[in-house]
């Protein structure tokens, strides 16, 4: 197993790591048994995420996602960051090794996560706006793990 | 920047003295030791003192009690499918190993499994050693091999071989260990020990990949398992790896020479590198302290995953291994760790180090300052850690 030097350098120089004190959204997927848990930071100003900030317990393609998932909504719309597809991280990142396409997908779910987490702050039903993530079967290794 | 191999246990540097023995056959004496001309009988003669000198320091009756093979894997499969499939006819269907064996032990008991055979494996407890009254427990009538590994690939742990050996000599079953990562290190004696069926391989100890052997008591006849041409007494067919050959007798020579030397040089390092890292809260030491190989540490930190701290050792400079799911290409950390009762979170965290004998206190503490450098950065972005600490401070676990 290889990583790209787009996925090294993400993981040598993260971006956008710590925490926001006051977010608006914050979302946190994985677990601890499985090895990877992210949690995301959104401040939204209006319609455009202003500031995203992440911590990540997790591999190299773990924190290496997480920061190429924050640098791909930051500045942008909500709608926007509502498109944000594992298959646009993984490309960002000039590809991920089969056994790490997991994380991709969840670094796709923690950025809908801290959505939706802004949504039902704002006491909107955020399953009628973000609803399942959108990865194919096909590219989602098996998410379950110890068992 | 400061380069240290800490991943002795994968594989070693080949010693330039062993090169040098290797390099004729190689070279000038290319030939194939079945041939009957100079340069095949001198290639013979080369093999066979070779397995007489490999023999005498594991303390075998004879030279022809030695079997060379491709390395560890093979011998562990030739060991214990040999015996097994050898003894089924007589009634003989039940294999005894234990939980934390190599995948190259633990796998072909898997493959027997769909044979037909069934398999104990003991428990290795918290220390990462296998108790000798469990086995005594599990020996039935039907058994027909138990196999325990010498000293554990991932956390180092030595086990009571003789004791085991003594055991099964006693009740009449065959006794075979992986000793691929003991030897060199500690002694070994097959005939002291009751060692039935010994695995090795050459690359462990400074010699090269891709040649080891079998050692075989007399008497137990294996199924043959690579069919095909006279060599090794009609038992393992295949043109004999005569430089590497050559390379096991000599690298092994010299790892037994150094066995003191590693003993107590390699060990201080290791222990001032334990006690170094143990200040690191929330840290702790996988696997018996003292009943260890000389070379190996395995510690967990808390909070953190070992794959993250392997790639930033290794932008130190620092070759390490880890037991987490990542790096083992599964979403389940080691087998090892899980046996000897690490909840995953934790196993996720590992970290093994393997020294050679140039390890020196200057490397040591290297190693020290940026391992705590890393799992501190590393805790900083982990949400985990936060959860451990937010549960701290509020006094649960």
């Amino acid at each position: 197993m290889a990583y790209s030097e787009k996925v090294m350098d993400h993981f040598a120089n993260p971006r956008n790591v710590g925490e926001i004190p006051d977010a608006d959204g914050i979302g946190e997927v994985g677990n601890s048994r499985c090895g990877d848990i992210m949690k995301m930071y959104l401040k939204i100003d209006g319609d455009t995420i202003t500031d995203v900030k992440f911590k990540t317990f997790g591999c190299g393609a773990a924190i290496a996602t997480s920061s190429m998932a924050t640098e791909l909504v930051k500045g942008k719309s909500i709608d926007n960051a509502l498109q944000l597809t594992n298959k646009a991280v993984m490309e960002a990142l000039d590809g991920l090794p089969p056994v790490k396409v997991h994380c991709s997908v969840l670094a796709e779910e923690a950025i809908k996560a801290a959505l939706s987490d802004y949504y039902q702050r704002k006491g909107i039903d955020p399953t009628l706006i973000i609803g399942a993530p959108s990865t194919s079967d096909e590219d989602r290794e098996d998410p379950t793990c110890g068992e | 920047m400061r380069k240290i191999y800490a991943d002795n246990a994968a594989t070693t540097a080949l010693s330039p003295e062993v090169l040098e023995a290797m390099m004729p056959y190689f070279t000038t004496v290319y030939g194939n030791p079945s041939s009957l001309y100079e340069i095949g009988s001198e290639a013979k003669e080369a093999v066979e003192n070779a397995r007489l000198k490999i023999s005498q320091l594991i303390g075998a009756k004879s030279a022809n009690e030695i079997y060379f093979t491709s390395g560890g894997s093979e011998s562990d499969n030739w060991a214990i499918k040999g015996v097994a499939r050898a003894l089924k006819k007589r009634g003989k269907t039940h294999i005894i190993t234990s939980k934390f064996e190599h995948h190259a032990v633990l796998h072909t008991c898997h493959a027997l499994k769909k044979e037909g055979f069934e398999i104990t494996y003991v428990d290795v407890y918290e220390n990462g050693i296998v108790r000798v009254e469990d086995i005594e427990a599990a020996i039935t009538d039907k058994t027909a091999i138990v196999s325990i590994m010498y000293a554990n690939n991932e956390i180092g742990t030595i086990q009571p071989i003789a004791e085991i050996g003594k055991l099964c000599r006693d009740k009449g079953v065959i006794f075979h260990t992986d000793a691929v990562q003991a030897m060199g290190n500690v002694p070994i004696n097959v005939e002291e020990q009751n060692i039935d069926l010994l695995s090795m391989t050459a690359h462990k100890l400074h010699g090269p990949k891709g040649c080891g052997a079998l050692y075989i008591r007399k008497g137990i006849r294996p199924a043959v398992l690579i069919d095909g041409g006279a060599q090794e007494r009609g038992m393992r067919a295949g043109t004999e790896n005569v430089a590497g050959i050559v390379g096991f007798a000599k690298a092994l020579e010299l790892a037994i020479a150094g066995q003191e030397y590693r003993r107590e040089h390699v060990t201080a390092m290791r222990n001032r590198l334990i006690d170094s890292l143990l200040t690191i809260e929330r840290s702790r030491l996988n696997g018996d302290r003292d009943k260890r190989l000389p070379g190996n540490l395995n510690m967990c930190f808390e909070g953190i995953e070992g794959e993250s701290l392997l790639l930033m050792l290794d932008m130190n400079g620092i070759s390490s291994s880890s037991g987490s799911a990542c790096t083992s290409g599964s979403l389940d950390p080691s087998h090892v760790l899980l046996a000897i009762g690490l909840p995953h979170e934790v196993a996720h965290g590992s970290m093994r180090l393997s020294f050679s004998d140039d390890i020196t206190e200057e490397d040591v503490d290297y190693i020290a300052d940026r391992v705590k450098y890393i799992v501190n950065y590393l805790r900083n972005m982990s949400p985990l850690w936060e959860t451990i600490k937010k549960n701290e401070k509020e006094g649960k676990a």
